[in-house]
């Protein structure tokens, strides 16, 4: 086109990023590629095409790792480990600071590559990602010089196998690599099949950076790596980002080998616009939200729910809008939406749209499509319903789903409809009603007027089928970190034997289970006696079945209004149960003296009150914070009771261990179904009556006696319990981890370790972290 | 609720005119002030400035685009002088300028016709001196007039009115009016409507724009309300500036005040023009604002009936680019003829 025509149609024409030093780079390798493994790359295994999604032409060659290759990147890093935590924070921290600036000097390379390989927008990768990672690693050197003196008691778990999508792959890579190497673990990471080649230019840096050999380890492949990665012995922790559907099998592959994991899974977040809300800004939003990345984020909006009021006028816009979205050649600085990174994706994106779409009324984007290349167009259908497939499935695409709402609680339920919780959007104009939202959505990160806002200082990681654990700010640390010190084995202990001749006290004592405030029988009818040392019969207490579990957990559900009171009030409530458990210490001291044999009764009653006091101190005081995020605004970081938490209780401290996992919970404003020590129950079932005096709401605390290990499934499994813990004696972490795949909830074992009651270990912030989620809460503001 | 009132702001003018071609868009004649869709305005100050910060790096134009595009910035200049030490001479010098902006061997060069700029904009002194020079040099360009006791607008209300009067009788084409702060400033928004249509009625002919002097006005919201209150007493055009303010042009203001505009046009029909005035002095920034409209009004608005620049050195950087364009060498300012 001459100047003269441009000058009356005013096109923007080309304007294409050059991706010539990329490509030499890739050449200068013969575009075949090894593993990083203890600091070198290897010579090229067996090969595989890793194509350029926009062109569909073959990028490079990269190697499959086979189980030997991840084996020698476990040892390389098992190798380095060790001394790199010895290292003092400020070394590691000047590694990691080299790491950053490196990021940052060969910023356009990776950008470029980027775009390349995975079919993002030049200006994502180049304005968003590479940045993005360069913060990661300069916000976490910071973390490295600051770990001794701010984490004193804490230590590296050693050897991190960590396991990558391809939406963001350097930018996913520096999310795991940089907190966990900055606490001093080694890693091997993997990165998607589809997308390794940032990961192996980071190689390259590392080495630039005379980052230690084996502290950084790199292998290439498909699932069958991951798997390698995730079921090998020598790995301690895992941390995965990807589907669900993976995660689910991570964490049954992983359950009672005593790995550490985290999850970072799959979403269906809520976008909701309410009728005060700056409209045009929410409708850009919504670009960011679902058009970002080709919609292929997790945490994407994909749900538009919509004030009914305003929700014609509002697609109205929003069709507008996606009228001006420019798709095509990722490299192209004017191009909006990029490529979908493969064609398997872009036929799942097909048929989950063709699938669905029915339900309510489509609109696509009238952008030209490339006729080459993986491109799908910006997608809206409007007019669904929650029950429709194409609001409950993650697309992973440009599809946005919309739907209306009435009043702000309806749309508090509709957002909240879902498996999934990793993020929601709130527009409004209105400070009131969007804090009073955020709270309430079911999910890790909450953006008030923004969307998709990133940055190291905020936690980020969901709830729910979402996964568990959070990324970045000193939340994100607990996942690369473990509490100092040398564990002990757990001995098992059994319940005394029926006696030969038994001692029987003539008046009759059942004890039952504490279900909904009331005191319950066992649904099967079953009931066991408890004998002391000596052969007294103690009493009689019921045998829970997985109905009486069912009871508990639904009586949990019914006390919700638990998780909304204040912590003034429960602070109240837990000094309450202290100072009626202390009126009747003598008879709970001989009750326990009686069950075990000795004299510790009393100090174990002490310890207790001791302990509801600390968390009646705790309720009020476990603070979130405020994030510096670089912009103007708060992140805010909220400390948010669990749920409903399952917990086995230690058998060796029958009241003091009830109360060790009972207080720090609904301190935070958690409700609790415990399974009582099982060989001594009786305090557990006396505890109920101080309970009933001591103005615990119905529902709060729910008590049950019985196997563990037959309780432990069903406990576990089930899909409306949001946590399980275990201090159990009865070896059951394997089946805690492996049950809670159903619905991914968080699990907190032992892995049959002893813990000390009576000491610190017993109590504290680690008990705090375990019995709150954090969610971020991002509040830009300026008028 | 807002929907509604949405529904019955279904453009009058699509109805009766739909069916005609329009080669010049029609003069937004105004409309009853609606101060429920005044109220409801909102503008989140945040998320504007987020979008404003990305556009530059959404939207890139190179080469023979650039060259095109920033030939059709030219077009769309108010070449401006507002100066206490204006005199007919200096006034003659801008006007030779602005009916050949760029040297004729860069525009043989680049094959294009040659260009004017929008206007010329004087103090009302000025418009007699203007109107002679373009007719004796046989050149067509309108000449924008800066009234209403510019620039703070604080002069005896009937002189204001009177002024625009005055203004129009000695020759000027476009008026641009300044709004009192003041209404905006305490929400009195019948006064403010008032006032516009009273401005507007005393142009008569002559097109009118209506400066808001944003960098006064403490919020984007109030630009926002302004800026619609403004176009339903008539303005041809909303302008952002005075020039003279501390903060004048900006992106985020531009944003909100094309915003209003396109839902003006969504509910009445009728398109309204858009000028951001002072600070913008580069290429750049000039094809980001370009930019700025292809994507909030759209390619109808990028032409100088709907959009122009108040701008003074802008030509001069866009005049080095072209012969940069042409030539593949960076230029210098003595190159090209001064104005």
């Amino acid at each position: 086109m001459t100047v003269k025509e441009i000058f009356e149609t005013m096109d923007y024409g080309p304007a294409p990023e050059s991706a010539k030093e990329a490509l030499s780079w890739i050449a200068d390798r013969d575009g075949k590629f090894g593993l990083y493994i203890g600091g070198k790359m290897t010579a090229p295994g067996d090969l595989f095409d890793s194509k350029n999604p926009a062109t569909g032409e073959v990028l490079a060659q990269l190697t499959q790792a086979t189980p030997d290759d991840v084996d020698a990147a476990v040892s390389a890093a098992r190798k380095a480990q060790r001394k790199w935590a010895a290292l003092s924070g400020h070394e590691r921290a000047k590694y990691l600071y080299a790491l950053a600036r490196l990021v940052q000097k060969h910023s356009r390379l990776f950008a470029v590559l980027e775009t390349l390989d995975n079919g993002k927008p030049i200006r994502e990768s180049r304005d968003i990602d590479i940045p993005l990672v360069a913060r990661h690693f300069y916000y976490h050197a910071g973390m490295a010089q600051l770990q001794d003196a701010e984490l004193p008691d804490r230590e590296a778990l050693g050897v991190c196998g960590q396991i990558i999508p391809w939406n963001f792959p350097l930018l996913m890579l520096s999310w795991k690599i940089a907190p966990a190497i900055a606490m001093g673990n080694a890693v091997v990471l993997k990165p998607a099949e589809y997308t390794s080649l940032t990961a192996l230019l980071f190689a390259q840096i590392c080495e630039e950076a005379g980052l230690p050999k084996g502290v950084v380890n790199i292998v290439t492949g498909d699932g069958r790596v991951g798997e390698a990665i995730v079921t090998h012995e020598e790995v301690d922790k895992i941390a995965f980002t990807g589907s669900t559907e993976v995660g689910r099998v991570i964490r049954r592959e992983t359950a009672g080998s005593g790995k550490s994991l985290t999850l970072e899974l799959g979403g269906k977040s809520p976008y909701i616009v309410f009728d005060d809300a700056d409209l045009d800004s929410a409708v850009e939003g919504l670009v960011d939200a679902i058009w970002f990345n080709q919609g292929q984020v997790c945490c994407a909006g994909s749900r538009l729910i919509v004030q009914e009021g305003i929700a014609d006028r509002f697609y109205a816009k929003l069709r507008a809008r996606m009228d001006k979205l420019r798709m095509g050649d990722p490299l192209d600085k004017s191009i909006d939406v990029g490529a979908v990174v493969d064609p398997v994706q872009h036929k799942r994106i097909t048929e989950l749209v063709d699938a669905g779409a029915g339900d309510g009324e489509l609109y696509q984007a009238p952008c030209p499509i490339p006729t080459a290349g993986c491109f799908y167009p910006p997608t809206l259908i409007t007019g669904l319903s929650p029950a429709s497939s194409l609001m409950q499935e993650e697309i992973f695409g440009p599809v946005l789903a919309a739907t209306t709402f009435r009043t702000p609680a309806e749309a508090v339920e509709i957002a909240n409809n879902t498996r999934y919780g990793l993020a929601a959007t709130v527009w409004s104009e209105n400070v009131n009603l969007t804090l009073d939202i955020a709270p309430k959505l079911a999910s890790g990160v909450v953006w008030v007027n923004g969307t998709n806002m990133f940055d190291a200082a905020a936690g980020f990681g969901g709830v729910r089928e979402s996964g568990f654990g959070r990324e970045g700010g000193w939340e994100g640390l607990q996942a690369y970190t473990k509490p100092r010190g040398a564990v002990k084995a757990l001995k098992p202990i059994a319940a005394f034997p029926a006696p030969k001749e038994a001692k029987v006290d003539a008046l009759d004592r059942t004890a039952k289970f504490y279900i909904g405030g009331k005191q319950a029988r066992p649904d099967g009818g079953y009931s066991q006696a408890v004998w002391s040392k000596q052969g007294d019969l103690l009493g009689h207490v019921g045998v829970a079945n997985r109905k009486d579990i069912r009871n508990a957990v639904e009586a949990a559900h019914t006390a919700a209004g638990w998780s909304k009171t204040t912590g003034h009030l429960r602070a109240q409530i837990l000094y309450y149960i202290g100072e009626n458990l202390s009126a009747r210490s003598g008879e709970f001291a001989a009750r326990i003296d009686a069950m075990i044999g000795g004299r510790n009764g009393a100090k174990e009653v002490d310890a207790a009150i001791s302990r509801l006091f600390t968390y009646a101190a705790w309720a009020d005081k476990y603070d979130g914070a405020a994030k510096p995020v670089p912009m103007r605004g708060v992140a805010l970081a909220m400390h948010e009771p669990v749920g409903v938490i399952g917990g086995f209780c230690p058998d060796e401290a029958p009241l003091l261990g009830l109360v060790s996992m009972m207080a720090p919970s609904i301190a935070m404003g958690n409700r609790v179904v415990l399974a009582a020590s099982e060989p001594f129950p009786l305090a557990a079932t006396d505890f109920y009556q101080v309970l009933d005096t001591s103005d615990v709401p119905a529902g709060v605390v729910n008590i049950v006696t019985g196997n563990h290990a037959e309780l432990a499934a069903p406990l576990a499994g089930h899909l409306g319990v949001d946590a399980v813990w275990t201090q159990s004696g009865a070896d059951i972490s394997a089946i805690v981890e492996g049950e809670s795949a159903g619905n991914l909830k968080r699990t907190w074992v032992n892995n049959a370790k002893a813990r000390d009651w009576f000491g610190p270990a017993g109590e504290g912030r680690e008990f705090l972290a375990h019995a709150t989620e954090v969610k971020t809460i991002w509040v830009p503001y300026g008028e | 609720m807002q929907s509604e009132q949405t529904s019955t702001r279904t453009s009058k003018r699509d109805r009766d005119t739909a069916q005609l071609p329009q080669v010049t868009p029609a003069r937004n004649p105004g409309m009853a002030l609606d101060m429920n869709w005044v109220r409801a305005v909102q503008a989140n100050t945040s998320a504007i400035e987020r979008r404003c910060a990305t556009l530059p790096g959404r939207r890139s134009v190179k080469k023979e685009h650039q060259a095109a595009w920033l030939l059709k910035a030219i077009t769309m200049i108010d070449l401006t002088t507002l100066a206490g030490d204006d005199t007919p001479g200096r006034v003659r010098r801008l006007c030779a300028k602005a009916a050949h902006p760029v040297r004729p061997e860069i525009m043989q060069a680049l094959g294009v016709d040659a260009i004017t700029t929008g206007a010329v904009c004087v103090y009302h002194d000025m418009i007699p001196t203007a109107v002679e020079t373009l007719k004796h040099m046989g050149v067509s360009l309108p000449v924008a007039a800066v009234s209403t006791g510019f620039p703070a607008g604080l002069s005896p209300y009937h002189l204001r009115v009177e002024e625009i009067r005055e203004s129009v009788r000695a020759g000027a084409s476009e008026i641009d009016i300044v709004i009192s702060r003041q209404h905006v400033l305490t929400g009195n928004w019948q006064a403010l409507y008032d006032e516009m249509r009273d401005f507007r009625e005393a142009c008569g002919d002559a097109h009118v724009k209506a400066i808001l002097a944003t960098g006064e006005l403490g919020s984007l919201r109030n630009v926002a309300r302004a800026s619609l209150v403004c176009m339903m007493a008539g303005a041809d055009f909303i302008k952002t500036s005075t020039g003279k303010e501390s903060v004048n042009a900006t992106l985020p203001v531009s944003l909100v005040m094309i915003r209003a505009i396109r839902d003006y046009y969504e509910a009445t029909g009728y398109q309204v023009g858009y000028k951001p005035a002072g600070g913008i002095s580069k290429a750049k920034d000039a094809l980001t604002y370009l930019a700025l409209i292809k994507e909030e009004l759209g390619d109808d608005w990028l032409t100088p009936e709907l959009f122009r620049f108040g701008a003074s050195s802008l030509l001069g950087d866009i005049e080095r680019q072209l012969e940069h364009h042409v030539t593949g060498h960076y230029s210098a300012t003595y190159r090209h003829p001064m104005g």
